[in-house]
Formats: C-alpha cells, structure tokens, sequence
C-alpha cells in the first residue's frame, strides 16, 4: 500500500462553521487514522480479518459512543463531533467504521436510551472503553428490509426468557462479547434482549468469503433454547420503533462516514491525475479526466453540507427519521459514484490494492445495503411526502 | 558530625527537588500545516491565511513530547505559551489535550522575533520557569532567532539546535546536531532549548485522545496583554520561488549530450 498523503477537500470552507472542539477531535481522529489504520488497513482486508490490536485506538479517539455521557464513559460530545469521527475513520476503511458505528449505534446506544441504570452501569463504561464489543441482531435469513416480520421470539419462564431463533449478517458477531437481539414475545411485540457470549445454546459463526467489508467480521447470531436473565430486557422501549432508533443513529453516522470514503478516493484520484501522463501531459489536463474530478469535489460539498444541517437538526432533537434517511440514501450514493469514477481514473494502477480506491468501492456495496438499502430509503422519503407508504 | 549534616543537608536537597517540580515552559507558535498552498495578498507583503490548517510547529511540537516525558517521568510541571491572536488558541488548546497542564496566550499579533522574546522573557519572569524549550526555528518565517534572543534578554544558558536532553537535578545534558556529527554538553537550569527532532522521534510524537480533550476543556487558558517591544523588523515584500522549470531527460547512453547540456546551457560544469 501507497503512503497516505490524504488531504481532506474543503471548497466550501466549511471549517469555518466548525467549533474548535469539534477540529481538534476531527484532527485526531484524521491523524490516528493516518498513523494506525492506513498503513495496516489494505493486508488485512486482503486475508479478510478483523484488526483486533486497533480495538484501544478506536476507544482511545473517541469512537465508542462519543455522545454518551461522561458518568458512562462517554466523551459527552455532541452530534456533529460523532459524524466527524465517523467521517475519519471510513476515510480509512468502511469496513472499521462499520465495527465502530455498530458500537456506539446499535449497542451503546439501546443501552443508554432503553437500558435501566443498572445495565448502563454494567454495560456502557465496559463498551466505551473497548473491552467489551458488542454488536446488533436485527435481520434475519428471511427477514432483512422486512424486520418486522422477524420469527425470533422469546418465552417468559417465569425466572428467565428464554431465547429462540437465527440472525443472519451480523457486524462484529464473530468476537462480540455482547450482543443487542431483537425478537418477539408471546404476543408478537419486538423487545430487546442483552445476549451475552457463553450463554447456553448461543452460537456466533463467521460469514465467510465477503467481497465487501472484508476488514470488518460479519457473522450469524443463533438462538437455542438461550435462557436469558430477565435483568438483561431493555425495558424503556419496545415495538419496532425500539431498533428503529437504533438505526436512526447508525444511518446518521453513515451519512458522514460515506464522505470520509469520497473524500479519499476523490484526493487519490487528483494526486493521480496530476501525476500521470499520457500522450505528453498530465492526464488532469484532459477534459473528461476534469469533468470527473469537478463533479466529484461538486458531490462532496453538497454531502457535506447536507450532513452538516442534518447535524444541527440532531443536535437540537429535531433530525427526523426521513430526513436521516435521505442523508445516508445521497450521501452513500454520491460514494459509490465517486468511488467507481475514480477507480477509473487510475486506470490499471486502480485495480490494485497499491490504492485504497476499489476497497472502498467495493466497501461501499455494504454501505448501500445495510441500515436500509438504497430502495428503502427512498421509499422512506417517498411515504414521507406524500403520506401513502410504498413499502407492501 | 560533620557528614550527618551533609546526609541532612543532601536529603533536604532531594526531598526540595520532589516537593518543587521543575516547572517547564514550552514556547508554541501556530504555523500553517505543511501542505497548505502558500499565497500573499496586499501587494506581496501579508500572508494569506483563507482556506489555511493551522498547527503547533513541528520543532516545538518535538520540544512539548519530550517535556511530556519529563511530566510523566519526573513530574516536571508543563507550561505552553504563544505569542499570537485568538486564531493560535486552538493550538495551544490541542497542546493542553496532549497534556500540558496550562497554556498562555499573550495577545499580539507576533511581528518579528525581538518583538517576540520580549513577550517570552516577560512570561518566563513571571512565571519563574527553569527550563524553557522554544523551537530552534519557526517552519513559517523561519528565523531561527527568538531561542537564542530569549536566553540572552533572562540571562539564562542556551543550547540551540538540541537532539536530546537529559535533566538531573540543576543539571543537564544536552547534544547538539553540528556539521557531520554531534556535540554532548553539559549546562545548568535555568536552561532554554531550541529544540528540534532527536529530542524525541517522530513515532513518539502523539495524538490527543479523547480523554485528553476532554481534561483539556477545563484547564486554564490564560490570556495576557503584551508589554510594550519595539518592533525591530518590518516586512517589505515575500516572493515566492520561481515554478519549477521542464525536465530535460537524456538516455543513459547519451553521456555526451548530458556534459553539453550542463556544459553549454546550464552552465554548472
Ligand atoms: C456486511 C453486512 C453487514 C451487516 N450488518 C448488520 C448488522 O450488524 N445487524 C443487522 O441486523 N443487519 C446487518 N446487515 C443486514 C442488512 O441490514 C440487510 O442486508 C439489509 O437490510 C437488506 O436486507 P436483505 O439482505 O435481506 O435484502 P432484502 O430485504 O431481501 O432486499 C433485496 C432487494 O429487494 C429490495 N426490496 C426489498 N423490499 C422492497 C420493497 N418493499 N420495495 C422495493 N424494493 C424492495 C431491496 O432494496 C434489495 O434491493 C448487514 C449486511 C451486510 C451486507
């Protein structure tokens, strides 16, 4: 793998509506990722492996939860200090923002906006700080844009659950050591439940041979006969709504991480360009090789700002779900354009791992996928504006 | 007799030093990042600063690791100053999430090195700091002339273009980077360094964590008014280094045309 001599676009001077907290915890998080992830990030994707040892570092730039409390273990930081640090770090590898969103996102936060003082107490502190990791079971092997359909139920036994079914693409599952399940109970209402590893009859296989996100571990979550305390139900919400949240949040954070990804493949792709010469002149001076790189820079100011207002809007409490939607459906998008343009424009060097272009394009297939696919967010907005959901 | 006072008088000696840390003054400036594309507005004579990343210069940023280590190690006190307008204080605050206990800002706009020493030396005063470590030079303006300037206007020892730096006691160590080698000093507190890279390496320099950012939004920034210094120089005109010129190439077989082109047109041989 190439030095990283990332330089991050800023056309539209948006650092000047930036706090200086918020700069100092971008810089961070740019420069750990510079040091920490980049020179390691392109073998460990080629053997399809998590990168345990990067587990501190990622607690130690704030990436576990940085808008949970401080008496948590969190940095208390607000919305727009997540999106920065999420930026980085898919500026990196989607693969590892995808480890830590689903951390701060899909566990952390469950636990803190449905879990009782105890389970924060238990569990936030342990996840802030990386020792544990946790993931998120939601979709299942019949069951991904459907979730509500969902067939993993739970029995109320009088002094446990106990813990029935299959979940299938899960983040992190391989290594979690905790992990947030949503199922049924007896009357068909979606609770969540704290699953925790060396629970009788809970199982965790790896999905192997992902073309995408290959440093990050994808696995199953399986259920037989589990018998789970009843301390461990998350009480403050249910139905389905419960992980919706969840996913609000993660969505939130993927529509600034996918920047961070254009932002690099944008940045190879002008230093390439600028470089490369064919036919006596740098192939940057060709107008189509211009078209590309003016669209590209046009694309990622516009996400930017999207992701900034949508920011603003969390910040103040005021982020709707469709909204939020519509900023992970433009922005993830805008990546994966942006990737397959620039992939291009390195020509054979492109197809290589000597550059971290087609990682992340092929990263970014998951990012359309997951946390709704392109298909779904758009028929989100759709039922949005005009009030006649499109979805059955 | 006489040697039991010696032991009282030398354990009194150590138990001083553990009880008054050695108080340390890292001296910032806030420089434009590396990679910043360098313009000048008003006729060539005031640095453009639109669109430009600010940070702690790389020579005094060696200079605060290593004064970290004698935090950590033997629970010197760290200090950091700049001499500059509002826009250097987040410098000076990502130098407290490093991990600096306080930080002071004189507030002016820092024209030329004497006007600058003239502020350092007054904060070091005040503060009564034995080891002060500046930046052997600026990578802005690079004058190179503030460390030294501030050690004569306290009177205090001086060693320039520092690699390392040992502290025991009043006494240092230090080594210098010379011409093809290197040169190991000894000296005394009070001390400033103008320090470089070899104080520590490059991998040691760090990263603020969030726990650092986070002790950092409550540790004092203090800001002074400067006092009154002449300013001694005053900037005329900066000029950019002409763009590079085209590459000639000359097949390796061709030694010939090589001599003739250095030779007749670029005249160096
Ligand atoms: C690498 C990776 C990691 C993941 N991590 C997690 C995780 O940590 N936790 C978790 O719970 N899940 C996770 N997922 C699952 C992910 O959220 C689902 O894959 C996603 O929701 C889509 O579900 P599906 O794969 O079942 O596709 P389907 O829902 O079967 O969709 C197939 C296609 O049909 C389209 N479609 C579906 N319904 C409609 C409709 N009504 N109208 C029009 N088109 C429609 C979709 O847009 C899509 O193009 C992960 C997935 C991947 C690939």
């Amino acid at each position: 793998m190439k030095a990283d001599l990332f330089e991050a676009p800023d056309y539209y001077l948006l650092d000047d509506l930036l706090s200086e907290e918020h700069k100092l915890v971008r810089d961070a998080a740019r420069a750990w990722v510079k040091r920490d992830i980049s020179p390691i990030i392109e073998e460990y994707a080629q053997k399809a492996e998590f990168p345990t040892q990067i587990i501190k570092g990622l607690a130690e730039i704030g990436a576990f939860g940085p808008y949970i409390p401080e008496e948590y273990g969190g940095a208390g930081l607000d919305q727009i200090s997540y999106g920065l640090i999420m930026q980085e770090i898919e500026r990196g590898d989607s693969g590892v923002r995808s480890t830590a969103s689903v951390q701060s996102s899909l566990v952390m936060y469950p636990i803190f906006a449905y879990g009782t003082e105890e389970q924060r107490q238990k569990y936030l502190p342990k996840l802030a700080s990386g020792e544990w990791m946790g993931c998120f079971g939601l979709t299942e092997p019949n069951h991904g844009s459907n979730p509500g359909g969902m067939e993993t139920k739970f029995q109320d036994k009088g002094d446990h659950f106990l813990l029935n079914g299959a979940k299938l693409w899960i983040s992190n599952s391989p290594f979690a050591d905790v992990a947030v399940v949503w199922a049924k109970n007896e009357e068909g209402r979606i609770h969540g439940l704290i699953v925790e590893r060396g629970m009788e009859g809970f199982t965790t296989p790896e999905t192997h041979n992902k073309w995408s996100l290959r440093a990050s571990a994808t696995g199953e979550l399986i259920f037989d006969n589990v018998k789970v305390p009843k301390e461990n139900l998350l009480p403050g919400k249910n139905g389905l709504g419960a992980p919706l949240g969840c996913l609000d949040s993660a969505r939130y954070g993927i529509a600034w991480g996918a920047i961070g990804a254009a932002m690099d493949c944008y940045d190879t792709a002008l230093r390439y360009a600028l470089e490369r010469e064919q036919f006596g002149k740098p192939i940057a001076g060709f107008q189509l090789q211009q078209k590309k790189l003016a669209e590209m820079i046009t694309e990622i100011t516009k996400a930017q700002l999207l992701a900034f207002r949508l920011g603003q809007l969390k910040n103040e409490g005021r982020a709707s779900t469709a909204q939020i939607s519509m900023a992970k459906r433009n922005n993830v998008d805008m990546a994966i354009k942006i990737a397959r343009e620039a992939r291009q424009m390195l020509g054979g060097m492109g197809i290589t791992g000597d550059y971290s272009i087609m990682r992340h394009m092929m990263n970014l297939e998951s990012v359309i996928t997951y946390e709704g696919t392109h298909d779904i967010h758009l028929l989100i907005t759709g039922a949005d504006i005009t009030g006649i959901p499109a979805f059955k | 007799m006489h040697n039991k006072f010696r032991r009282i008088a030398l354990s009194l000696w150590s138990f001083n030093q553990s009880f008054y840390p050695m108080k340390i003054l890292v001296c910032i400036s806030n420089v434009p990042d590396t990679t910043s594309k360098i313009n000048f507005t008003d006729g060539d004579t005031q640095f453009d600063k639109n669109g430009v990343q600010y940070v702690i210069n790389p020579n005094d940023e060696f200079g605060l690791t290593r004064a970290m280590w004698f935090k950590e190690k033997q629970g010197a006190t760290v200090h950091v100053v700049s001499v500059g307008e509002a826009d250097a204080e987040p410098t000076l605050r990502k130098a407290l999430a490093i991990g600096a206990d306080e930080a002071i800002r004189v507030n002016a706009h820092p024209s030329d090195g004497f006007f600058v020493a003239r502020q350092l030396a007054e904060v070091v005063q005040k503060g009564e700091y034995s080891l002060v470590i500046a930046g052997r030079e600026s990578i802005d303006y690079n004058g190179g002339m503030v460390p030294g300037m501030l050690a004569h206007l306290l009177g205090m020892n001086f060693v320039n273009t520092c690699i390392s730096l040992e502290i025991d006691g009043n006494n240092a160590t230090a080594e210098r980077e010379i011409d093809g080698g290197k040169e190991t000093l000894s000296t005394s507190l009070p001390l400033v360094i103008g320090g470089q890279k070899g104080l520590v390496e490059e991998s040691d320099l760090r990263i603020p964590n969030m726990r650092g950012i986070m002790m950092a939004r409550k540790k004092a920034l203090h800001l002074v008014e400067p006092v009154e210094a002449p300013q001694r120089t005053q900037d005329q005109k900066f000029e950019k280094p002409a763009p590079k010129g085209a590459v000639k190439l000359v097949d390796a077989n061709n030694l010939d045309q090589l001599i003739d082109l250095l030779h007749n047109e670029a005249k160096v041989i």
